[in-house]
């Protein structure tokens, strides 16, 4: 049997990978899939606790999660597709009109 | 545990082997059929009535040479056609094909992976499905095929809403997500003669969901990912040899799945109105279920094939306004209804 | 080693490995599929974990929708013509620092804790206990939930088109 840890230390793994790619990466699309990454790690230890502590709560949370990350998805597409529209790209870094 | 995994295994190889068959039977049925309406004689030539047709069209897709297009992405193109079939092939696992048998003393479940969440299962996988053809479109580095795939992505994204809103229907008609659960409710009857089949019950689902799944599968009047005239062959333009029979194989498989899954949310999959009233036993009784099942998948089948030669193909704006506008609201309707109708008989 | 553990290790490795090509893939699109292969691990660990509808739920939300929508994406702001598209990459020592401090951290916390665990739980199916929780405790959040994805999905269509006021004028 699979001790609780280890689906915890997975799951941090997950998230850290997540995190290095929105930090590093330049391309608004691939910063997007960190984050979808990210959530998805959080989702990990929902679970994991839901089944080790036997409370059907997280994985309740975890519906949350997803509905959110659904609504995220739709959302910042949009974004990113109307960006390219009028800049011609979806590099984050030359997306600097805020910048004087 | 090694008995199991055992049956398990049986279970498999029978279904795939039956359900393969029947893929390149279909084909076979598909030809002479639209020869019928068309007026011509269809394959006639191999065997008799052409019935070895099937065989000789594998053998000489398996010989042809493959192409790959020189700026295509080979490991992707490759992959694209084995997605394709392989989802169409899995979402089967979880369709029960009879009630149970009895053999060689052991009580057999006939049903692949009897799980909790059956239709859910079957949603998933119809979503996946997305994949194959878009990943071949993209992969193939042809315009026709891109634009095949981005229609076909766009079209099953809005079809897969009504299909799954119109499954909440029976859902809540059943109060269960395993399909065992879904057939054995639709063994009743209503008002004591007219067998409690889905399709009775729920009628605005049941149309929603045929149409849908004629839009998942994409079949004729929906056909636009690959519109002849307008994208050479859609999204298996740049295919060839064994890789365009996968797609092959795959389109037929996901009917004949498509169908086997309206058999079972409803149209009261292996269960036979009226048999129960007379006294057959027990593995009569299983033997009968099998061949229900299977003689109502073959009728939607050939009601599906029949379809698409007579009514014509969907402009693509047509399409999409049917998709949003007529079919997203009737099936919210249905959810509606039905639970005003279950709050009444409460 | 047992069956489960044996299953455990292959998916973890997958969910992780998938998870690294989405990062430092060159390739936008290789990185997109491996985003399936992740999604797909980390179902699969959903279903040792015995829930079975939350992994159905990821597949059916994840896989089926929110990818299906970023490939989309990668289709309409890139060159799809051209097979090879690559992106680059910034920052990357503040970033090493940044997150190698934040796994650190969350390994050290998760392994510190004395996790209050219930032993060897085995669930038959979680649909009904999610249901009930949602319907009677959670009602609120649920709904808000709803309004949240009405929300999301007008604001969508609109950003999305092209001329908003041609869209209104039919």
């Amino acid at each position: 049997m699979i001790p609780l840890n280890f689906y915890l230390v997975l799951s941090a793994l997950l998230f850290t990978i997540g995190v290095v790619g929105v930090l590093t990466r330049r391309n608004a699309i691939i910063v997007f899939m960190s984050i979808e990454l990210m959530l998805n790690s959080v989702n990990l230890t929902l679970v994991a606790f839901s089944s080790f502590l036997g409370d059907a709560t997280g994985q309740m949370l975890v519906f949350f999660v997803i509905t959110i990350a659904a609504a995220e998805a739709a959302i910042g597409l949009a974004i990113i597709i109307a960006l390219f529209r009028n800049k011609q790209t979806v590099n984050i870094d030359e997306i600097n009109l805020l910048k004087w | 545990m090694i008995e199991t995994l055992l049956i398990a295994f049986i279970k498999i190889v029978i279904v795939l082997l039956v359900l393969l068959t029947a893929v390149a039977y279909s084909v076979y049925a598909e030809r002479r059929i639209s020869a019928f309406i068309q007026d011509r004689l269809g394959p006639n030539r191999v065997g008799p009535f052409g019935l070895l047709q099937p065989i000789a069209d594998v053998v000489k897709l398996v010989f042809k040479e493959a192409i790959v297009p020189r700026n295509a992405n080979k490991p992707l193109h490759d992959l694209a056609p084995v997605i394709s079939l392989t989802v169409a092939l899995a979402t089967f696992a979880v369709i029960p094909f009879g009630n149970t048998i009895t053999l060689f003393g052991e009580e057999v479940k006939l049903i692949i992976a009897d799980v909790n969440i059956g239709v859910l299962y079957i949603l998933a996988f119809s979503s996946i499905s997305v994949y194959g053809i878009a990943l071949a479109g993209w992969s193939s580095n042809n315009k026709y095929s891109l634009m095949g795939s981005l229609r076909s992505s766009a079209q099953m994204v809005s079809y897969e809403l009504s299909l799954g809103l119109a499954v909440v229907g029976v859902i809540m008609v059943t109060g269960s997500l395993r399909l065992d659960q879904v057939v054995m409710n639709q063994t009743n009857y209503l008002f004591g003669v007219l067998p409690a089949w889905n399709c009775f019950v729920q009628p605005i689902g049941f149309i929603t969901f045929v149409v849908a799944a004629f839009a998942e599968t994409n079949r004729q009047p929906f056909d636009l990912p690959e519109a002849e005239p307008e994208l050479v062959g859609g999204f298996h333009t740049e295919y060839t040899g064994l890789k365009f029979g996968l797609f092959f194989l795959a389109e037929y498989a996901h009917m004949i799945v498509a169908s086997a899954i309206i058999t079972t949310l409803y149209l009261g999959g292996w269960h036979l109105p009226y048999i129960d009233m007379i006294d057959v036993s027990p593995m009569l009784m299983s033997i009968i279920g099998i061949l229900t099942f299977v003689i109502k998948v073959t009728l939607v089948l050939l009601f599906m094939i029949v379809i698409r030669w007579t009514i014509p193909r969907f402009r693509y704006d047509q399409l999409m306004g049917l998709g949003w506008k007529v079919m997203f609201p009737m099936a919210l309707l249905n959810i509606f209804i039905t639970g005003l109708i279950l709050l009444l008989l409460q | 080693m047992d069956l489960y553990a044996f299953f455990f290790y292959f998916f973890a490795v997958l969910t992780v490995g998938s998870a690294f090509v989405v990062v430092f893939s060159r390739n936008i699109i290789y990185s997109a599929f491996a985003l399936m292969f992740t999604f797909f691990g980390v179902a699969a660990l959903y279903v040792l974990l015995y829930a079975d509808f939350v992994a159905v739920t990821q597949l059916l939300v994840y896989v089926g929708g929110i990818l299906v929508l970023i490939i989309f994406g990668v289709m309409l702001t890139t060159k799809v013509f051209s097979v090879e598209m690559k992106t680059g990459t910034l920052n990357l020592l503040p970033a090493t620092l940044f997150t190698a401090i934040i796994a650190g951290m969350l390994i050290f916390v998760f392994s510190a804790t004395d996790w209050n665990v219930v032993p060897d739980q085995e669930w038959d199916t979680t649909v009904y206990g999610i249901g009930a929780l949602l319907v009677n405790e959670f009602i609120l959040p649920m709904q808000v939930a709803g309004v949240l994805l009405l929300v999301a999905m007008i604001g969508a269509v609109m950003m999305a088109a092209r001329d908003w006021t041609k869209l209104k004028s039919k």
